[in-house]
């Protein structure tokens, strides 16, 4: 792998397990980041093809706890970020549960940036799909015109403020760079594995019934 | 000695003129925040600094969903950089934690790999003509604001105070995992010896609780909450805190990063509505604050000016506690003062559980 965060993130890793010790996704689920960097330096592919392909490399949140703290000075984390890469470039992201919910992530963060400029947009967040928002949210969501123009001169309009309307020159800035970087590439891979996969576990199509299906199912096998 | 540990992570903050980078989250769910942020610089602190329509997303939750790859995220901050530079601005400040993680993990990496420095500048030249010096001071709003903390102190008109007793409150502070624990030396007082919120608690007369769980990840995990099947770990981080800051019965709490802010916030909901617990003193749940509502409220700022209507754990309790004048009648009402309704009520503000959280005398 070429990726910087690999040559970055690991060496001569001495397996002393702080960076297990200190993970919120080790607490949670069955998740051990130091067998992960274990399996990446010892180089045998076939193991790192069977990670690349099972639930294991997804649970990891990124919050880099395990960074500050590694006495070698290396960052499981970033090792993660280089292997979930890797998994989506070779396809094997959609054999795995957790894996395939990398469409949902496309579907509704990537397809967000694109349209409007932003990760989250205040539309985004439907209530009856974030119940743990709460009925101080759905009565900001059901008034957002009457409430965010209080705080914001440009409220879903061009100009300067907070949720302000992103012009049609920036958005297109935004996507020529995601063209000649590598993004767009990277999207359309995503659902290009996805629609195969989609097929294969005998849908028609990565449609929205797909998509829920990824987005909700949770086998509990996780724990 | 460990109370001065902060000390050994200092970093040079800008004084004035900066470009200002929104936030995703903070936009969305506090948005009177930001417009705090600018009003104190502007009017009460009388610095320069620049809102620009032109800047978009860093796409930094996309980046750790991982569906943006590194190339695209550089680029991106790249053309942030670009429009500062173009605008005649050298120090660039963020409103974001996820974000200023980013820039400072980005700049740390063409440091490291020049030659993915030189890549991105030939990406952003191909996709928009653009062209960028790297910022002079890179800060994250907070920064900026612990700067000004004594300036802010000597302008204050509530001190973080029980009105009744005189006692300091206490606030439990949450800095946010990506604000210093990438970089810890770009953080002040560094991932464990956090002190960029404390050390404006402590300038405004309040003290900040110490408890076991201060360092842990609020729970946000990017992929973890944002599929619907893994919120799990989400909520159950968060819970984590909850139980280890309850028994040291703090005021409120107070977040760096907006997505903690609205995460600590929202599982207390849902921990009442699906548990009956609460975390806070009455059976209800611990007011969830922004430094920005922090610093407004210490300045005498309209509670509801500053967006505090839009949080789900009510954050009376503190206000009262401050001495802080509101009109109760005003929370719900809409632009222009037009009544638009009141939200429904939740268990985490209606003391109407069954049991609470055992907290320890």
């Amino acid at each position: 792998m070429e990726d910087v965060r690999l040559q970055e993130g690991l060496s001569a890793c001495m397996n002393c397990g702080v960076c297990t010790g200190v993970c919120p996704a080790a607490e949670f689920y069955n998740y051990d980041p130091r067998q992960i960097v274990t399996i990446v330096q010892s180089r045998d592919d076939e193991a790192i093809e069977r990670l690349l392909k099972s639930d294991t490399i997804w649970y990891c949140g990124e919050c880099m706890s395990c960074r500050p703290r590694c006495p070698r000075g290396n960052t499981p984390g970033y090792v993660i970020q280089a292997l979930r890469t890797l998994s989506q470039k070779l396809g094997f992201f959609v054999e795995s549960e957790k894996g395939r919910q990398q469409l949902a992530l496309k579907r509704t963060i990537g397809e967000s940036i694109l349209a409007t400029g932003y990760c989250v947009h205040p539309k985004l967040v439907k209530p009856e799909m974030h119940p743990e928002q709460g009925p101080v949210w759905s009565w900001i969501y059901d008034h957002d015109t009457d409430l965010f123009p209080k705080f914001s001169p440009n409220y879903m309009k061009e100009g300067a403020g907070a949720v302000r309307r992103i012009s049609d020159d920036s958005l297109q800035e935004l996507k020529r760079i995601f063209e000649v970087s590598g993004g767009m590439e990277f999207f359309d891979n995503i659902e290009r594995h996805s629609e195969r996969k989609a097929r294969e576990m005998g849908y028609e199509s990565a449609d929205q019934s797909y998509l829920n299906d990824v987005y909700t199912t949770n086998s509990g096998d996780h724990h | 000695m460990k109370r001065s540990s902060w000390k050994e992570y200092q970093k040079e903050i800008a004084d004035d003129r900066y470009y200002y980078a929104r936030s995703c989250i903070r936009q969305n769910f506090f948005p009177g925040s930001e417009a705090a942020f600018l009003d104190i610089m502007r009017n009460d602190l009388g610095k320069d600094v620049l809102d620009d329509p032109l800047h978009t997303s860093c796409t930094g939750i996309g980046y750790h969903s991982d569906i943006v790859p590194l190339e695209t995220i550089m680029t991106v901050v790249a053309r942030q950089f670009a429009l500062m530079t173009a605008a005649g601005y050298e120090n660039f400040t963020s409103s974001c934690i996820t974000s200023f993680g980013i820039y400072t993990e980005i700049l740390e990496t063409w440091h490291e790999f020049p030659e993915t420095e030189a890549r991105t500048r030939e990406n952003l030249f191909k996709a928009t003509g653009r062209e960028f010096r790297i910022p002079r001071n890179i800060a994250h709003t907070s920064d900026v604001i612990f700067h000004n903390r004594e300036q802010i102190a000597a302008r204050m008109v509530h001190p973080l105070m029980n009105v009744e007793t005189g006692a300091p409150l206490k606030g439990v502070e949450h800095i946010g995992c990506h604000y210093a624990k990438i970089f810890p030396k770009s953080g002040i007082g560094g991932s464990e010896f956090p002190y960029v919120l404390a050390g404006m608690i402590e300038a405004w007369g309040g003290e900040v609780v110490d408890y076991p769980e201060r360092r842990h990840c609020c729970g946000f995990g990017f992929r973890n909450y944002l599929v619907q099947a893994n919120r799990g770990y989400s909520v159950a981080n968060s819970q984590k805190k909850f139980a280890s800051m309850a028994p040291y019965r703090p005021d409120f709490i107070v977040c760096n990063c907006p997505g903690c802010a609205m995460f600590l916030d929202k599982w207390q909901y849902t921990i009442a509505e699906m548990e009956g617990v609460t975390y806070g003193p009455n059976g209800r749940g611990i007011p969830v604050i922004t430094y920005e509502e922090m610093a407004g409220l210490v300045l005498g700022y309209d509670p509801w000016q500053l967006g505090m209507q839009m949080h789900q754990v009510d954050v009376e309790p503190l206000l009262d506690k401050m001495g802080v004048k509101y009109d109760p009648d005003a929370k719900y009402l809409g632009n222009n003062g037009k009544l638009i309704g009141k939200p429904e009520q939740a268990v985490v503000n209606c003391c109407s559980q069954e049991r609470t959280y055992e907290v320890r005398q």
